[in-house]
């Protein structure tokens, strides 16, 4: 970025080697420098989708803030909420880097043109869901996301390195929640396992469909914004998390999981693309009231916006 | 845990902190775990757990108050605010109800929880309304942002005031209580404070909005400046704040940031009997608190 003008090359030929050839020795691309209209518009794409699932992912488990049964359970999660704001925020500043701008992608979410990870249409029916989805959804989150802390877009990876962090902070408390859940009642240990059977296979749908039906995942992947297959991520997720259900004392809810012998990894049932399918397309358990409740949030704060977008105007230079 | 050496995360989990990285307050440790709790000499231990439970109280209900604007607040930047402010108060609230338990102010709570429960949760949790001691300034609903941001700032500098003086609290926990807390109420007088003026000099409608606000909250300033016995005694001992001290510093604060806003001053309400710190309390407080406690009472002997 600091190169003088004179070696920067201005025919768009030349601009796209240099492109390729900042992939190709894996370094990082920045924001001044010139990229293929189609890079710009994935990340976007990607990064803006990324941030709506976070904004997004704080309703389920927020419906749970104002009755979590413990005062130090009420502050944890507040805290990982409040933290989920703070990656949306990030993450929309990453895309607005890209020249995006925060409301448009509001209002594109609003307006349904953009979508978010399907798993948070699904309902939160007990405190142990809050578990579980720190336990399963942040960690196939994690497992997603840590591959793209190299991502070749510098603000996004850069971004992804705190967003992780935060992340495997938040499994480990959900967690820690489930195995306390385990050692209680058996009204919690019916509660923990229910909760399990519910979102396990949402969790596997997290990673996208299955490679040979993933049509932006070669590109992606060539471009350096991608890492590794959806199907490669997803195998990594069920390794990663079979012992640690064994550990906890829950069943996963598929009889064909075990492990295999000669590869030492796991293979596991079919999944039912079609429910991901109509998820995705809207027809999940929870997409209209989330999208409402952002809705509302947008719509009936309008007049609070408005009025410091004034305030700030008839200030303009004073000193705050 | 077989293959977990070679999880995506577990080194990014070990490179930053291990079992030590908790984030404040959401430890294992009860909140006042490794404090001396004695009670000063001539001071009343019973007195001084209930003047706990009024300022614990009155934090509780408040953080649950602004967590209701958590996913509808107007900016992401207010989001992560109120959560924080919220976390701040509730942080409060547990260690002054953990400072009641230490003392034995348990009230009822504790024929409905089980022992397992910690101090601060069964008063939390297993206290009906007529056991809380907090104010109707807290209690009441939100409305909207305006609204909302207006009884912030009402509280928030009422309770800097106090705070302020109790760090010279002859309890030491609660000078050590108010010491962090004057930093935390700071901040959401600050924060606050910035909206009002923002809403009430932005748009007329905005104007209208945030005086309709103040207006509403500003008959519960009636009753946050009468002591009650329990005050008066520890006043004497040298532990509590008496809140007809702080008057003054909260009217010209409040009056300065409501000059600035552009806003009316109405006239400042006459002194009532502190009914909230004596246990009366509107259907707002018995309806918040079936919220708070529900899941929590159907499950007695559960650990959380």
């Amino acid at each position: 970025m600091s190169a003088p003008t004179l070696d920067r090359p201005t025919d768009e030929a030349a601009l796209q080697r240099q492109f390729e050839a900042t992939i190709a020795a894996d370094r990082r691309v920045e924001p001044r420098d010139w990229m293929p209209e189609g890079y710009r518009r994935t990340l976007i794409r990607q990064i803006a989708q990324h941030a709506h699932s976070e904004i997004i992912g704080m309703q389920p488990e927020g419906d749970w803030l104002l009755a979590a049964p413990s005062l130090r359970r009420k502050a944890i999660l507040l805290a990982k909420v409040q933290d989920e704001a703070g990656h949306g925020m990030y993450l929309y500043s990453a895309a607005e880097t890209l020249g995006a701008d925060r409301a448009d992608l509001t209002d594109k979410l609003i307006e349904k043109k953009q979508k978010y990870s399907s798993i948070f249409n699904y309902p939160t029916l007990t405190y142990a869901d809050v578990g579980v989805i720190g336990w399963l959804v942040d960690g196939a989150a994690i497992c997603n996301q840590v591959p793209l802390c190299r991502s070749s877009y510098g603000p996004y990876a850069r971004a992804m390195i705190r967003v992780c962090k935060e992340e495997s902070f938040h499994q480990r408390q959900g967690y820690e929640l489930l195995m306390t859940m385990m050692r209680g009642t058996p009204e919690q240990r019916a509660m923990v396992q229910d909760a399990v059977d519910r979102w396990w296979w949402p969790s596997l749908m997290m990673f996208g469909p299955p490679d040979d039906d993933s049509p932006n995942s070669a590109q992606s992947m060539a471009w350096g914004i991608k890492r590794h297959s959806n199907d490669e991520l997803r195998q990594r997720y069920v390794d990663m998390t079979v012992p640690q259900a064994e550990f906890l004392g829950v069943t996963l809810p598929d009889p064909e999981l075990r492990l295999d012998p000669d590869t030492g990894r796991h293979r596991f049932g079919a999944i039912d693309w079609s429910e991901f399918k109509a998820v995705l397309a809207g027809n999940g358990p929870c997409n209209d009231e989330r999208i409402a409740r952002r809705r509302a949030a947008r719509d009936d704060n309008a007049w609070v916006t408005e009025a410091a977008t004034a305030y700030a105007e008839k200030h303009a230079g004073a000193v705050a | 845990m077989v293959g977990h050496q070679e999880t995506v995360y577990d080194a990014l989990d070990h490179a930053h902190g291990g079992e030590g990285h908790w984030a404040f307050g959401t430890g294992f440790d009860e909140p006042l775990a490794g404090v001396d709790t004695t009670v000063p000499d001539g001071v009343d231990a019973t007195d001084l757990g209930s003047y706990c439970l009024m300022l614990g109280d009155d934090a509780l209900v408040l953080a649950q108050r602004l967590t209701q604007w958590v996913t509808a607040a107007p900016e992401l930047e207010e989001e992560v605010a109120v959560a924080n402010t919220a976390l701040d108060l509730l942080g409060q609230a547990r260690l002054l109800l953990a400072r009641a338990g230490s003392v034995g102010v348990l009230g009822r709570s504790r024929t409905l929880a089980t022992e397992s429960v910690p101090d601060e949760d069964a008063l939390a949790y297993f206290r009906d309304p007529d056991e809380f001691r907090s104010t109707g300034l807290v209690e009441a609903d939100n409305g909207d942002f305006g609204q909302t941001m207006a009884r912030l700032l009402v509280a928030a500098t009422v309770r800097l005031a106090v705070f302020a003086r109790l760090r010279e609290s002859r309890d030491p926990v609660l000078a050590a209580i108010a010491a962090k807390g004057v930093h935390e109420l700071a901040y959401h007088r600050d924060h606050a404070a910035r909206w009002v003026l923002r809403l009430g000099d932005g748009t007329p409608e905005s104007h209208r909005r945030v005086q309709a606000g103040v207006d509403a909250v500003w008959p519960h300033l009636a009753e946050l400046f009468t002591a009650t016995d329990v005050e008066r005694r520890l006043v004497a001992a040298g532990v509590a704040v008496d809140p007809a001290d702080v008057r003054d510093e909260v009217r010209e604060v409040l009056t300065t940031v409501l000059d600035r806003a552009t806003l009316r001053v109405r006239e400042w309400p006459a002194d009532t009997p502190p009914r909230g710190r004596l246990g009366e309390h509107g259907p707002e407080l018995t309806e918040l608190l079936g919220t708070l406690q529900g899941l929590a009472r159907q499950h007695p002997a559960a650990t959380w």
